[in-house]
């Protein structure tokens, strides 16, 4: 008796679990479809503003701190891009494995790296183990908005430029100790079933310049103000804009790493439940066999003490 | 009349793009109009601008865009707008309630969604 209502139990437990897991799932689901919509959307800009510098490059040689590799870095920036809940399967373990390999790397080239974060995920898990965040950010991963990365961007990029006049681990004449090279940790949107955690280094910047197609004429710009100055204008844009893809992907990723993972939770809820269900009516049988044969020794020992 | 391709794009998404005869924008240099067979240039947008497009149709598109570059070439003008909206989107309640800010550059923001969406301010 006591095995039978224990079983069926656990059968509604597991079932109410599957209801969350399947509900999560779907919605994961539709969400996916936005999120790979809108690293469309950004699309455009990020190829224009390519374009934009691309050209920018060509007509004018340009220099710009952002783009200078420092002589002796000693601190390293390390991005991490993570998420704000959880249910994702191993989407945040993979960032942070990836962030860490990222990290003994670069103590081993003698850099101390200074860890940024974004996501509640990677908030906790470096709370837990004491280590020091320069400054973390949540509550907009799973929906980025370029105002977000544009914030991200700007912290990052002012740490490099505080960084230009650090001597050794002491800060330099700003009294703001800042980094020499910047790091993005974030999961590369393969497809549906696979996300990479990926690392790019984005300071010191190297713009993915577009070839100019062989045989056409390079157009001679006008520029307004001067090319230096828009120069110093776009390059932020362009660290802007590569953030915000790196977020955008990193939404993607986690919703389609929380799709994988609900619908695995899913499958392995009615595989229990349909094996709780067997052993539930087995032990009903075996109840009920009991009962007819207490039932039918019951009926033999009355008739034969009768017929005595 | 000669048309010119004018794309006009937002960090997160397209916003409207297609044949133009002419254009206006402001850099920060000052206001500049543009018409098919401009000369290749680049140029930085100022905060809280107003791009104004004259479709090949003959009708208006105007934008209040806020911040990024112009950029015009062989191939037509692209602006790349941080942030920008089409006059039909524009909650106007909103942007006067920005209008109002004390803050300068959401001020400016206010004030050309006001004049884009045909408001007097």
């Amino acid at each position: 008796m006591a095995q039978l209502r224990e079983l069926r139990d656990r059968i509604r437990s597991v079932k109410s679990t599957r209801k969350i897991t399947k509900a999560q799932e779907l919605i994961a689901t539709s969400r996916i479809m936005k999120a790979q919509a809108r690293v469309e959307a950004s699309r455009p800009y990020a190829d224009e503003i390519v374009r934009v510098l691309s050209s920018l490059a060509e007509a004018s040689p340009l220099t710009h701190p952002l783009l200078q590799e420092r002589a002796n870095p000693k601190r390293a920036g390390v991005l991490v891009v993570t998420s704000d809940r959880g249910f994702c399967g191993g989407y945040n373990a993979n960032v942070l494995r990836a962030a860490e390999e990222l990290q003994n790397l670069l103590r081993s080239e003698g850099k101390t790296p200074a860890l940024y974060v974004i996501g509640r995920k990677g908030k906790e898990y470096y709370r837990f183990r004491n280590r020091e965040v320069e400054r973390s950010w949540t509550g907009f991963t799973n929906r980025p908005e370029y105002s977000d990365a544009a914030d991200v961007g700007e912290t990052m990029v002012k740490a490099f430029m505080a960084g230009a006049d650090d001597y050794l681990d002491e800060s330099g004449g700003d009294g703001v100790l800042g980094v020499d090279e910047l790091h993005l940790v974030h999961t590369d949107f393969v497809s549906m079933l696979t996300q990479k955690p990926t690392v790019r280094r984005i300071a010191p910047l190297a713009v993915e310049y577009k070839e100019q197609e062989a045989g056409t004429l390079r157009p001679a710009y006008a520029f307004e103000p001067d090319a230096q100055t828009l120069f110093r204008a776009l390059l932020p844009k362009y660290i802007n804009t590569r953030l915000f893809a790196g977020l955008l992907d990193s939404a993607a990723s986690e919703h389609a790493a929380r799709r994988t993972a609900m619908k695995a939770a899913t499958d392995n809820a009615d595989e229990i439940v349909e094996n709780l269900s067997r052993q539930a009516n087995r032990a009903r049988q075996a109840q009920i066999t009991q009962e007819i044969s207490e039932i039918v020794g019951g009926v033999e020992a009355l008739s034969s003490a009768g017929s005595e | 009349m000669a048309n010119m391709t004018v794309e006009l794009v937002a960090v997160e998404r397209r916003l409207w793009s297609g044949e133009a005869t002419a254009m206006v924008a402001q850099t920060t240099e000052g206001e500049i109009g543009l018409m098919p067979g401009h000369e290749p240039m680049l140029g930085q947008l100022i905060e809280g601008g107003v791009v104004t497009i004259t479709t090949s149709e003959g009708a208006t598109v105007t934008a209040a865009v806020h911040g990024g570059f112009l950029s015009v070439d062989n191939r037509g003008v692209s602006i790349l707008a941080e942030t920008a909206e089409l006059a039909q989107e524009i909650d106007i309640a909103q942007a006067r309630r920005e209008a109002e800010e004390s803050d300068e550059q959401t001020r400016a923001r206010g004030m050309s969604r006001l004049r884009v969406a045909g408001q007097t301010t």
